[in-house]
């Protein structure tokens, strides 16, 4: 038996997940909490974003069920020894990336390692070369003369799976779509082919067939090649890329969970009950927000480094201990970001509590915690929406600032950050190491794109000064 | 206004002291001096004679807040919290844990720090201005719409890409600069063109979509509509009072930030090795050197306090309707 091991992150970000499932079965039933979310589908940017950021987010998902493999049974079978290893299930179904590690660096596609060794001829001479790669383009029997029509016969075939795929999805859409509006399938499809529907599903259609044919490139390539090269241990670029997506998730959505809270009660309480309690309040956050952050967070993570490296029995395994130090960022980073929605939130309430509703709750006798949950609550949370979107990609890009300054992830953590800190080095070698640094940009930069664009339309969604206009 | 200005002083000085305790809670009282000297010292092998000797020599031997071994004054004076604390608001920040004096370096990495800081800020203000405005008088058109997704585009990118490319691109490739390093005088400009370009095409993004929602959120008020209808040129309402007007909030943005350019940029100062007060705290986190960082935190919230009272101040410079009471 596998045994599953729950992480602290894994744990909240299945939190999260369930609020946000249980939040959209509740929305489902209201039509003015549904309204927006439609209109933030209608535009085309950000429903195809969201294809987007959904597939960033499934892989994140995958990445965080971890287990760890049972040993080899040493026979008196009382007790089983588990690995060291914590593997998630995105590590069992991209598989041979994880395990074909080369020696060292190898460019993308190569079927040769990128450094020179001393190889040994059959007839005793000691040549000094490039040695083929022990996994990528193994198969091929001259890697000069095959190497290019086997690239191009696997992308061919991924095309060619990608059609079928692709167009199952379409008619499954269409046959939903004709159904609900009751106007048959033909039609339907007629509709979505032309961009007529209301939702821009063939914009979608054509985000998500270009995901696919991406995934099965990678699928078809991958099983042969390292796609984007090999690191300094020989570990593959693609996988790391991959395994780096669920740090910039968890970084850029529990932070916000973490800090939604205080932010959230501190900044209706203080607009709300005024007096001393709104001076404290303001007392706190503005001191929080005098420090300089990364210094804060600097000498917070620096103090848990201190506490780790102290307390090393806590830990059982390295990836657990990485875990704590990425929850403790978040939590950290939380404590420097939640001034600027707590500070909003204030205003907001400050001016509700004014409003003619709210009097008249208070005149009905209406105690103020009802007030406060049932009538402005409700009324602050597209600020409190917009702040949590639009915060998410500034914290995926602070990951990669903080990993460079030394107190982001921990090292042994997959993450852009640590890979660009990497490349660093790497780009001043002669030749140039480039994949790496490439990588982790298009990885990052598709994320970040596809967030910002999809809280702008949120923004425009949910914002009532910028709808009235 | 002097009364004002005296006020917003002694307000700040309460945050101070907050910000004091807050930073020395996390320094010393979550971690106790031993733990400090333990991680210096290495985790393994470590005699109780060789910590007591680590902390005597960097003065963390005393106790944290009562000293009951002094008498009078010193039960007080002679502990941690007044050695390193108290004396911060003295801006004595006393020495680093390798034994420099802190003061002294931070006067001498000032100034690097500031000739990559202003220039950076005079030109990416002009640029971003510039763009904003292009974008805010061809406003709905294609112009602005792909001038706002470029904003959008530049804004994704990480600016630790900015650097890495910006540097191997002119530095290494095109080789028109030198890669990092600097001098001081007048050789310093070669070394600092390319973190001032860099700095400023990274800021691009954000900045100017931002400064055009202010241009926008000018050119819908009735006072434009007003300077169109009596028969004004586009241009020359643009000039003259939208862009006059849109000011008002860049430029208390920016006075904001003013007192924070002595802390330099982490980033920009690390990647091209300048001797500045950024690369200075980045040195301080990798050495984990407790006494720097502590006084860089407290020069920060200084310094972003006066930057609070200084945006107070400039807006009763730049706009009339303001009165402090």
């Amino acid at each position: 038996m596998i045994k599953p091991v729950i992480l602290w992150t894994d744990a909240l970000i299945f939190l999260l997940l369930t609020a946000v499932i249980v939040f959209s079965v509740y929305a489902r039933g209201k039509p003015h909490l549904r309204a927006p979310w439609q209109h933030v589908l209608r535009s085309r940017i950000a429903a195809s974003s969201l294809v987007i950021l959904l597939a960033f987010i499934t892989t994140g998902l995958l990445d965080s069920l971890h287990f760890r493999l049972p040993l080899a049974d040493n026979g008196n079978g009382k007790q089983t020894h588990y690995a060291v290893e914590v593997l998630s299930v995105l590590d069992v179904l991209v598989g041979p990336l994880r395990t074909r590690v080369e020696k060292t660096y190898s460019a993308p596609f190569s079927t040769h390692l990128f450094t020179r060794e001393n190889i040994e001829q059959p007839d005793g001479r000691v040549l000094r070369d490039f040695p083929r790669l022990e996994y990528a383009g193994s198969h091929l029997a001259d890697p000069a003369r095959d190497r290019g029509a086997d690239i191009l016969k696997r992308s061919a075939m991924a095309s060619l799976q990608t059609l079928p795929a692709a167009s199952l999805l379409l008619f499954g859409i269409a046959l939903l779509q004709g159904r609900r509006n009751g106007q048959g399938t033909h039609a339907a499809l007629r509709d979505i082919l032309q961009g007529r529907t209301e939702i821009p599903w063939r914009v979608i259609l054509v985000t998500q067939s270009l995901l696919l044919l991406l995934l099965l490139l990678a699928v078809n390539l991958g099983s042969a090649y390292h796609i984007l090269g090999t690191d300094k241990v020989g570990q593959d670029v693609l996988y790391q890329s991959l395994k780096s997506i669920r740090t910039g998730l968890v970084i850029g959505t529990l932070t916000t969970l973490v800090m939604l809270p205080f932010a959230v009660l501190l900044g209706i309480l203080a607009g709300y009950a005024r007096g001393w309690i709104d001076d404290v309040v303001q007392y706190v956050y503005t001191t929080l927000n005098s420090i300089p952050h990364v210094l804060l967070i600097a000498a917070a993570i620096l103090m848990l480094q201190v506490y780790i490296a102290n307390h090393p029995e806590l830990f059982e395994t390295t990836v657990e201990r990485a875990d704590i130090r990425l929850l403790f960022l978040c939590i950290i980073l939380g404590i420097t970001s939640w001034t600027g929605l707590c500070r909003l939130l204030r205003g907001e309430s400050l001016k509700l509590r004014e409003a003619e509703y709210i009097q008249a709750a208070q005149s009905f006798g209406v105690s103020h915690g009802r007030i406060i949950t049932r009538h402005i609550l409700p009324n602050v949370m597209h600020v409190v929406l917009i702040t949590v979107v639009l915060d998410f990609s500034g914290l995926v890009l602070a990951e990669a600032v903080l990993s460079y300054v030394g107190v982001g992830v921990d090292p042994t953590m997959n993450s852009w950050g640590n890979m660009i800190n990497g490349a660093r080095l790497e780009m001043a070698r002669e030749p140039v190491v480039w994949w790496s640094l490439l990588s982790a940009f298009l990885f990052m930069f598709a994320l970040v794109l596809a967030a910002n664009l999809f809280s702008d339309a949120v923004r425009d969604a949910f914002d009532p000064r910028l709808r009235a206009r | 206004m002097f009364a004002y200005i005296i006020r917003r002083v002694a307000y700040a000085l309460p945050i101070l002291i907050g910000i004091n305790i807050l930073t020395f809670y996390l320094f010393f009282v979550v971690n106790s001096p031993d733990d400090m000297a333990r991680l210096h010292l290495g985790m393994k092998r470590v005699t109780p004679e060789a910590i007591e000797k680590w902390k005597g020599s960097h003065g963390y031997d005393k106790p944290l807040f009562v000293n009951h071994a002094s008498s009078g004054p010193g039960q007080l004076i002679d502990t941690i919290f007044f050695d390193k604390s108290v004396k911060l608001f003295a801006f004595d920040f006393g020495t680093s844990d390798d034994g420099r004096d802190i003061s002294f370096d931070i006067r001498q990495r000032m100034l690097p720090s500031l000739a990559i800081a202003i220039p950076s800020l005079i030109i990416g203000l002009l640029v971003n201005i510039s763009f904003a405005l292009l974008m805010a008088f061809f406003r709905g058109t294609y112009v602005d719409v792909s001038g706002v997704v470029l904003c959008v585009v530049l804004m994704s990118i990480s600016a630790m890409f900015y650097i890495i490319g910006g540097q191997y691109l002119l530095a290494k490739v095109l080789r028109l600069v030198p890669i990092s390093g600097f001098e001081s005088g007048l050789d310093a400009i070669k070394f600092i063109v390319l973190p001032v370009v860099i700095g400023v095409v990274s800021g691009i993004g954000s900045g100017s979509r931002w400064y055009r929602t202010f241009f926008l959120e000018e050119a819908g008020k009735d006072y434009v509509r007003t300077a169109r209808a009596k028969g004004l040129a586009e241009s020359l309402v643009m000039f003259r009072h939208i862009l006059r007007n849109a000011l008002i909030p860049i430029v208390t943005g920016v006075v904001a930030v003013l007192p924070l350019l002595f802390m330099g940029s982490l980033l920009l100062e690390s990647f091209f090795a300048v001797p500045g007060l950024g690369s200075y705290t980045i040195d301080a986190i990798n050495n984990q050197d407790f006494a720097i960082v502590r006084a860089m935190v407290f020069l920060g919230s200084v310094l972003y306090i006066i930057g609070l009272i200084m945006v107070d101040i400039t807006y009763t410079l730049v706009d009339p309707r303001v009165r402090l009471t």
